[in-house]
């Protein structure tokens, strides 16, 4: 068995290990932090505890078959490392994952197993789906000990209850991941994306309702207001065969002449721009609480209004304004009740991704649910982890 | 295949449950007598049957919540009910349990085409889905074979697929939210208009739970547009390996199809025999891929796939011209489980491979088949390994079903045996249900009902479906 030490850090080297250090932790009733790269640690509620369980030792790629679409890769492997495997065959993980670093202004390595955790999902999501939605099959250790095994490698499974979508985004409070299995996508030839500068909110998100509800597969559809003398961009994906990317680019700007004459970029350039979209550089390094919103694309720039109008607030749109991140002072909730009206009225949740640990103590970080939801959601953290062990506090007080 | 005893507690209460049942739905929307009740004695999977105590056709989320107080009250098993074209039994009544049928409850409710959104009553059918929104250029995506007549609620209990998944995924890629009758006749909404859960994914596990964790009344969807065109070729191979490597080296190539369909020659014959689609007799499989887009798009698409195809020397390679040859292509595939009915009796299997063991699994089938002395159809999705071997059998032959049975049975084992799993599409239900500890163990099962402990506390949604019954006995006579 893994032997604990108090205040010590535990790094099993395997899933069997990995088991054995949280019977362990159960049995000495000492709850755990369980961390990866350590770059997303700050997402979430602080954990209080003092001895943390790093799942860095379980790395590395179990099963990589181009062919299929398919790759298994244990928890602790670094991203570099997945998306360094997957580029030199041509192909990519779908969901565009968020790099936390900038923003967050933490340090390490991301790995995989936090990507998944935190259900992190970038400006593809309109088009690719969430990271659950490229999840096939998931392992862990729940708060008992037990290896529990759901899903598998296949594109289709419904045997049984899917509780690898569970797992994505429940910030280690179900159990500890140890391996997942993903869909991948082949990288398309050719990206090119539009951008047409000046627009309001308003008719940013009109552009971006346009563009995706055409026929030529918008993949990124992201808004960025002025800043100073700059004036606004909104930026459209399309990628494809080179012929198909190049089709794709010429019909959409024509689709969208009403909002005015789109500028076309391709290469590093527009690599730069959906990394800055994706990991939100507009606010990294800046003072104040950030927040991200998923709203109903029409609601968001009429919500985002309603927020300005009590708070100093900037934001950004992504996912053709489902997705809001606002820049806000951090000062008494950091804003959570002002935020937090909009989303009760219109639906949709909001979640503090960046204030300090004693703000993320005080506010709810993720949004309250009604009261039969609540139950449900303690419930299933009651059957998983009984004794509150893994993260205790991450994401309800 | 076996059923749990249903409660004589239960069944001596039949007037007083009724007569509750009633006077919340009015006599109209309780079904009680033994007659009309043969209509929900089974559903697709028609080996199995058994009257329900009781039918009720809500009409509202209100009506069904009613239902649901009144059931738990009595502990009364509900087995929820879409359009009853479930092939693994998900809606097999016991005698003891209420069917609860959405079926009244079909309307759309909103269509929101700038949100690619429609809300619609779970009761509407698939195709319905699409019908409501493609005069303004939009679709749902998720098409399983049944389409017509498949509802929603059903869809979304078994997370159900279709031809085109590859490129747009199953129903749980597509549901954007759920109105939910919980376990305690609460009504409570799960996602909406928005992307994503704000805690756990709740909706993810409640899609393809099979009616066990709640009575899914409204559903938010995602629509999307229509691409300009199709366009399917047809390949025809000299064996079925060929064709599985044919379908590997295309998804390789970096071009990703909407559909690769695939069907051997036994079903290929049957299907022409029936359909008369101008299929190619002497190969040995056939596969139908398709792409979309502009006519720009689709001939760079297609020229890459035909290029990949000639490395594995097609015996027949035929690209649609027109709307109508496209049709025609369509036309053998899409009556291909009819024309395999006019063969025989069959049972549908549904067990998914990763895509690089399909020609292995293809010819390990047919050698366990030899065995039993009983043929076997293929016909599936071979982009994303979801195979449908059709197991072909004469229900009047004494001991026939039970032989397909258990041929059935070894092909899933084999399928999970390979790094597959027993449904890629269909669900448990009861048809595969004895078969979960091959691919779960214990624990893992253990995990799963533990999800189902806290959503219904009583297990009274379709409680013996999915698990082992000795597995869930326990908690079932809780």
């Amino acid at each position: 068995m893994t032997e604990i030490i108090t205040g010590a850090d535990l790094r099993p080297t395997n899933e069997t290990e990995l088991a054995e250090a949280v019977a362990g932790a159960r049995a000495a009733k000492t709850p755990l932090e369980i961390t990866g790269g350590g770059t997303r640690r700050a997402l979430g509620r602080p954990v209080q505890v003092e001895r943390t369980l790093s799942t860095t030792g379980l790395s590395g790629i179990s099963l990589y078959e181009p062919g299929a679409l398919t790759m298994v890769v244990k928890a602790g492997t670094p991203m570099a490392e997945v998306e360094g495997a997957l580029a030199q065959e041509g192909q990519r993980l779908l969901f565009e994952p968020m790099d936390h670093r900038a923003l967050l202004g933490s340090e390490g390595e991301p790995t995989i197993g936090g990507v998944v955790a935190c259900a992190v999902s970038g400006p593809r999501r309109i088009q690719a789906g969430a990271c659950r939605d490229s999840m096939l099959g998931v392992r862990l250790v729940n708060g008992k000990g037990e290896v529990i095994a759901n899903g598998g490698r296949v594109m289709k499974n419904v045997t049984g209850y899917d509780l690898v979508k569970l797992m994505a985004g429940s910030y280690g409070t179900l159990g500890v991941l140890t391996e997942i299995a993903f869909k991948v996508l082949p990288t398309p030839e050719r990206a090119i994306s539009l951008i047409i500068e000046g627009l309001g909110d308003e008719a940013a998100v009109r552009l971006c309702a346009t563009a995706i509800t055409t026929p030529f597969d918008v993949n990124g559809a992201a808004h960025l207001p002025a800043t100073g003398d700059a004036p606004s961009r909104t930026v459209l994906r399309v990628e494809g065969m080179a012929a198909q990317a190049e089709y794709r680019a010429v019909e959409l700007a024509a689709a969208l002449r009403e909002f005015g004459a789109a500028e076309r970029i391709e290469g590093e350039p527009h690599d730069a721009i959906w990394r800055e979209i994706r990991d939100v550089h507009g606010f990294a390094g800046r003072d104040g609480a950030v927040w991200r919103l998923s709203l109903k694309p029409s609601d968001a720039p009429g919500a985002v209004a309603a927020i300005r109008a009590n708070l100093g607030a900037e934001a950004r749109y992504d996912w053709a304004g489902g997705l809001v991140w606002l820049l806000i002072p951090e000062a008494g909730d950091a804003g959570a009740a002002v935020i937090r009206e909009q989303t009760v009225r219109l639906g949709g949740h909001a979640t503090l991704i960046r204030a300090s640990a004693s703000t993320r103590a005080a506010v709810e970080v993720f949004e309250p649910e009604p009261a039969p939801l609540a139950r449900i959601s303690a419930g299933l953290r009651a059957k998983f982890d009984p004794d509150g062990l893994l993260n205790p506090g991450r994401m309800r007080a | 295949m076996q059923m749990p005893e249903p409660k004589a507690e239960i069944l001596a209460r039949k007037n007083d449950l009724v007569a509750q049942l009633a006077e919340v739905l009015g006599a109209d929307g309780v079904i009680s007598s033994p007659q009309e009740l043969l209509a929900y004695e089974c559903d697709a999977l028609t080996a199995y049957r058994c009257p329900p105590l009781a039918v009720v056709l809500p009409g509202s989320t209100e009506e069904v919540a009613a239902v649901v107080r009144i059931c738990a009250a009595m502990g009364v098993p509900i087995v929820a009910r879409g359009s009853g074209t479930s092939l693994s039994g998900g809606s097999l009544p016991t005698a003891d349990s209420v069917i609860l049928g959405v079926s009244r409850m079909n309307r759309v409710l909103e269509v929101d085409t700038a949100n690619r959104m429609i809300r619609v009553q779970t009761g509407i059918t698939n195709l319905a889905v699409t019908g409501a929104v493609e005069g303004r250029g939009f679709f749902y995506a998720p098409d399983p074979s049944s389409q017509l007549a498949c509802a929603i609620a059903g869809n979304i209990a078994m997370n159900s697929g279709g031809a085109h998944c590859l490129k747009y995924g199953v129903t749980t890629n597509n549901l954007m939210g759920v109105t939910l009758v919980t376990s305690q006749g609460e009504i409570v909404e799960i996602g909406g208009a928005h992307l994503d859960a704000g805690g756990y994914d709740l909706l993810g596990v409640i899609c393809g739970s099979e009616g066990q964790l709640g009575i899914v009344t409204e559903a938010t969807l995602r629509i999307l547009a229509r691409p300009e065109g199709a366009r399917p070729v047809l390949m025809g191979f000299d064996s079925s390996e060929t064709a599985g490597a044919c379908v590997a080296d295309i998804i390789r190539s970096g071009v990703i199809p909407v559909a690769i369909e695939f069907m051997d020659k036994p079903c290929i014959h049957a299907t022409e025999a029936h359909a008369k689609a101008g299929y190619p007799m002497d190969v040995e499989a056939l596969l139908i891929v398709e792409v979309e887009g502009s006519d720009l798009e689709i001939e760079e698409q297609l020229s890459q796939i035909k290029k990949v195809a000639a490395r594995h020397d097609p015996m027949v390679l035929r690209e649609s011209t027109s709307e109508a040859e496209s049709k025609a292509i369509w036309l053998g595939r899409k009556s291909a489980f009819g024309a395999v009915g006019q063969l025989g009796d069959y049972i549908c299997l549904d067990g998914t491979v990763p895509v690089d063991r399909l020609p292995e699994v293809l010819r390990r089938t047919s050698e366990l088949a030899e065995g039993y002395g009983l043929k076997v159809a293929n016909v599936f999705h071979a982009g994303d390994g979801n195979m449908h071997p059709l197991i072909i059998f004469d229900a009047n032959a004494p001991g026939d079903l039970e032989k397909a049975e258990e041929l059935g049975a070894d092909i899933l084992r084999l399928c999970v045996d390979v790094g597959g799993c027993l449904s890629g599409e269909h669900g448990v239900g009861v048809e595969k249900r004895d078969l979960m500890g091959h691919q779960y163990r214990a624990a893992d099962l253990e995990a799963q009902m533990d999800v189902k402990d806290v959503f219904d506390t009583g297990w009274i949604f379709n409680p013996a479906k999915v698990f082992p019954l000795e597995a869930s006995a326990a908690r079932r006579a809780g």
